[in-house]
């Protein structure tokens, strides 16, 4: 049996109508097009710029060597996610025995120290006395001695403040630390940090992976997002800065990020992840599962659309 | 449009209003689809047995 | 023309000629570009998709000229920034009604009738377009998309393809967004729309049909 008779069939007993598929296509594009023109030149898109960790030193200097200490110290986000940027016990996310952040291993690796502050500093460093003797006294250091220095200075910036643009912290035994993140915020406040980060050797570059790690590491930029409702339990995923319409199919993504367990849990992640593949198979294979494909025949929207057809019959 | 949005909360529910009147607006759009008379076309008379065009 | 009748000699061998007499066969001209329709059509719920393809015609055409000028150009420039917006405005259009299409096609339980495949490849057009999406908004090179980079890198290495698939580097997913993934759902909506007219619009529910095995559906 050929298309033409097999549709011969399937449409035995129903009325044809003439119907015009192309000039319906030209019609909806010309709609739409009103629609689109007419929304963009009333409404515009939005454009907030983007942070930079120049913006982020000069805007909050205190959370930006908080963060840098941090950093050095191997206590940031960053410094103990696990995979794909270090491999950190018990970091990466998992549901039993199924765990794809582990499988995956260290992709893209990163020392928190070496790639955030010091390797930037040495560069920093030449024709910098302060500076130079600065890196030499904490590389000469013992890991402890070093991370004696760091706990102390951490926990002394939870009183810090900001005189002459400088961060300032009671007198206590931090060695050459602070010397480093005089020289680390001043990096940043002239713009030279965001293209350290950036560089490789290479001129060309688009991989942000770096600076964009380093920032999400702070809470400059995360209160910003939390202004804009747009973090994790804000529905954040869902919605735009502005007043302009978000990412309204992502309702279900979001959803799960609300309610407990997931809002406290630490495989939150991989959870949800695997639910929405779950669901979305659902959604795929409805033809064949019993229940959901049998509902439109329970919730009688059809007998709408097909009213003509019935009320013919 | 760039001041940050109007939320409305209930329980964990947290929309932005133009997020809100999206979603209204479908189920609006959806329902007028439902209920809307179609413009009707002509039934075809000839039957359709002509070789391919 | 049935091919039962026998033929005075054996036919070579013909790769070309078997293809154009599948194609014949599955989907003629008359299919493919039909000037009829059953007469259940006469619904608003009808135009879904193809509103939604018109959406997806201006997601292209403002997509392509904001590529032409780069990514940098819709910042610093008053026209820039208006194509920028007839692209976020057409991404609505497309998106909200794919989903109107999504619901019609759901309480029409357009799968029926063989028709199983096609909604499949509906599922999977619509996976694909929030793939798509989410690159475009990743690669604004502004705050949104910088914390939505920050944010979603937290999804993609739970699920083990943080590092093949780095949204923290704006060059992949820029490239996956105006190249691998509007090709990818360009050809997944033609294989969709091929496989509406191979099979014709789905009778309504309860209609007496004339007996088709299909695996997905009861007899009704």
């Amino acid at each position: 049996m050929n298309a033409s008779e097999r549709q011969a069939k399937y449409y035995a007993g129903v009325k044809m109508i003439n119907f015009d598929l192309v000039k319906e296509m030209i019609l909806a594009l010309f709609v739409v097009s009103l629609v689109v023109i007419g929304l963009a030149a009333a409404l515009s898109s939005p454009d907030d710029p983007a942070v930079t960790i120049q913006t982020w030193a000069t805007k909050d200097p205190v959370d930006f060597v908080t963060t840098a200490a941090s950093e050095l110290a191997g206590t940031s986000e960053t410094a103990e996610y696990g995979p794909p940027y270090n491999n950190t016990a018990d970091a990466a996310q998992a549901v039993g025995p199924i765990s794809p952040q582990t499988w995956a291993g260290v992709g893209t690796p990163i020392d928190t120290a070496q790639d955030f502050v010091l390797r930037p500093l040495g560069f920093a460093a030449i024709g910098n006395p302060t500076l130079t003797s600065a890196l030499q006294a904490y590389g000469a250091a013992g890991t402890d001695q070093q991370q004696t220095w760091l706990t102390n200075y951490s926990t002394a910036l939870s009183d810090a403040t900001v005189v002459n643009a400088e961060v300032s912290v009671a007198s206590g035994d931090y060695g050459p630390v602070p010397d480093l993140m005089t020289g680390l915020l001043g990096l940043a406040r002239t713009g030279a940090l965001d293209g350290l980060l950036l560089s490789n050797g290479n001129l060309y570059q688009t991989d942000f992976t770096l600076p964009l790690l380093f920032m999400g590491d702070g809470s400059y930029l995360s209160n910003l997002a939390d202004e804009q409702h747009l973090t994790g339990d804000q529905w954040g995923m869902m919605n735009e800065t502005g007043m302009y319409p978000g990412q309204t199919w992502l309702w279900l993504f979001s959803f799960w990020y609300q309610i407990p367990p997931f809002t406290t849990a630490a495989n939150a992640d991989l959870v949800v992840i695997l639910l929405m593949i779950v669901l979305t198979a659902l959604l795929m294979f409805v033809p064949f599962i019993p229940i959901l494909r049998d509902i439109p025949r329970w919730i009688p929207v059809h007998r709408l659309i097909w009213r003509r057809y019935y009320q013919g019959k | 449009m760039d001041t940050p949005a109007t939320y409305l909360s209930w329980n964990f529910i947290l929309i932005s209003v133009p997020n809100l009147l999206m979603i209204a607006g479908m189920i609006v759009v959806f329902l007028v689809a439902l209920l809307a008379p179609f413009p009707g076309h002509a039934e075809v008379t000839e039957p359709e047995d002509r070789p391919d065009e | 023309m049935s091919e039962a009748s026998p033929k005075p000699q054996a036919e070579p061998s013909n790769w070309t000629r078997s293809i154009r007499r599948l194609l014949a066969r599955n989907l003629p001209l008359k299919h493919l570009l039909p000037d009829r329709q059953p007469v259940y059509v006469g619904s608003w719920v009808y135009i879904f998709g193809v509103v939604a393809i018109a959406g997806l015609i201006w997601v292209i055409a403002s997509g392509v000229v904001l590529a032409f000028f780069g990514p940098q150009w819709w910042h610093e420039n008053g026209v820039g920034r208006f194509v920028n917006s007839l692209h976020l405005w057409s991404v609505q259009v497309f998106f909200i009604f794919m989903v109107l299409h999504l619901w019609g096609q759901y309480f029409m339980a357009g799968w029926r009738d063989g028709r199983a495949p096609t909604w499949m490849v509906g599922v999977v057009i619509f996976a694909f377009s929030i793939v798509a999406a989410f690159t475009g908004f990743i690669s604004q090179q502004n705050f949104d998309g910088e914390w939505i980079a920050v944010n979603a890198k937290d999804a993609t290495n739970a699920a083990g393809i943080g590092s093949f698939f780095n949204v923290l580097n704006f060059g992949q997913m820029y490239g996956l967004h105006i190249v691998l993934l509007p090709m990818l759902v360009v050809t997944l909506i033609g294989v969709h729309l091929v496989l509406v007219r191979m099979h014709g619009v789905v009778r309504p529910i309860d209609s007496k049909q004339p007996a088709q095995p299909s695996a997905e559906e009861r007899p009704s």
